[in-house]
């Protein structure tokens, strides 16, 4: 008993605080990279719940027992279970949205620097979305149809790129090998090139 | 689900190569009932607003919750400020644990002043989320509930044109000290109206038909190059 209200202690001047704290940290980070998985602030909001929640079920039982005027304080405290439960939703439902957004953008394959930032479940989430977006993918043509590629309408099916880094060789559907060294500028198949350019491999010139 | 499908819908703006933030810029819902989009994070944010209330009624073993005050319970009669959120949840138009009143910038003196000219108002200042507060308030039972609604959309309109004009002809030009003084819902309009006139631009030079590098990628690149 004394330790419930310990935690609540804590938190009663800033009630939901925390959880507000994970909200304000995406907010903060739109413009640039996901900010890790903030595991220890999460773990903290829901320990705060689980308080709130023991701390409920105590005065609900009193009052069935006959305790009076225990009603307003029970609201209040459900009031900052549903709060805490819509900033946690709307963490890991944010993170979820701009992780997807990755996949149209930069392909099947997590940059390191990406990679790391993610928690288990959000990797795991990545590789299941992966699956789902290409077995569908295989199944609208006969041949398969990558819904990716040609994000705008093609004007023509080969474009000239120029290399921004060493990426190596790079093997085209037809089997041929190109050397892509920086600062090389190709002729290459617009769909082939794509994804590289979108990667910030390649530059589009023409 | 809302959000769902309006950030689904802002996938092909890969396309004219705008940045794809699109999602990140994505209009405040229309908080019609006070309750906004559930998954918002700006509306979050806005109803974490303080708002000065009064308890009605005595509740009892939450006295800690009142920094002015050492007793066990919360008297009633006290007076807090609470995040608009709670104050929702306690004084909604059928329960009535709290009332609330009106957060200064919302109250009668401060509406004639927008009367008088809104453009030389900051709204930043005001609570970053001037507008999305203020139709979460009108779900209160107040009695300056109609004068608040009626001082809100007015104000709305008339700082409306100076936004587009600013965001459609200032683009070259520093328009930070302008900017500062917008509110969320303001600046996101203003944002839309900077990247329209971008892609204008683009598709008169004949330049809308390039790929680009993914917007993620843009910005990684610019940090490299900053560090």
């Amino acid at each position: 008993m004394t330790r419930t209200v310990n935690i609540l202690d804590l938190g009663a001047r800033c009630l939901g605080e925390k959880a507000l704290e994970l909200v304000r940290e995406l907010k903060r980070s739109q413009d640039g990279n996901l900010p890790p998985y903030n595991e220890d602030g999460i773990r903290q909001v829901v320990e705060e719940m689980r308080a709130l929640f023991e701390q409920n079920q105590l005065e609900v039982r009193a009052t069935t027992d006959g305790e009076r005027g225990l009603l307003s304080g029970i609201q209040l405290r459900h009031a900052c279970l549903e709060r805490n439960q819509r900033c946690l939703l709307a963490y890991v439902h944010h993170r979820m949205t701009r992780i997807r957004d990755y996949r149209w953008q930069t392909g099947s394959v997590l940059p390191p620097s990406f990679r790391l930032s993610l928690c288990e479940q959000e990797i795991q989430w990545f590789t299941h979305y992966n699956r789902s977006l290409a077995t569908y993918m295989r199944s609208i043509a006969p041949t398969g149809l990558d819904l990716t590629q040609h994000l705008q309408p093609p004007k023509s099916l080969l474009v000239e790129v120029r290399c921004l880094e060493d990426y190596g060789e790079f093997e085209m559907e037809d089997g041929t090998v190109v050397l892509l060294h920086k600062n090389t500028q190709h002729y290459l198949p617009r769909s082939q090139c794509e994804p590289l350019i979108r990667q910030g491999v390649l530059e589009h010139i023409h | 689900m809302s959000s769902l499908t309006q950030s689904s819908s802002s996938t092909p703006s890969y396309s004219s190569g705008v940045p794809s933030s699109a999602a990140h810029y994505r209009q405040p819902p229309a908080a019609a009932g006070g309750a906004g989009d559930f998954f918002d994070l700006g509306d979050i944010l806005a109803s974490q607003q303080r708002v000065p209330a009064q308890f009605e009624q005595t509740v009892y073993r939450l006295g800690f919750l009142d920094a002015q005050s050492s007793g066990e319970h919360i008297q009633s009669g006290a007076k807090m400020e609470l995040p608009l959120w709670l104050a929702r949840a306690l004084g909604g138009r059928r329960r009535n644990i709290v009332r609330i009143d009106l957060p200064k910038q919302y109250r009668q003196q401060q509406r004639d002043i927008l009367r008088a000219d809104a453009n030389v108002v900051d709204l930043f200042k005001q609570g970053p989320y001037f507008y999305l507060m203020g139709v979460k308030l009108l779900f209160f039972d107040h009695m300056e509930r109609s004068d608040l609604a009626k001082s809100l959309l007015e104000t709305f309109l008339n700082r409306f044109r100076r936004i587009m004009d600013t965001s459609h002809h200032a683009f070259s030009s520093d328009v930070t000290m302008f900017t500062t003084r917008l509110d969320e819902t303001e600046r996101v309009l203003f944002h839309i109206g900077q990247r329209s006139v971008a892609a204008m631009e683009k598709w008169e030079r004949g330049r809308s038909h390039r790929i680009e590098a993914s917007d993620v990628v843009q910005k990684r690149r610019k940090r490299k190059r900053e560090d």
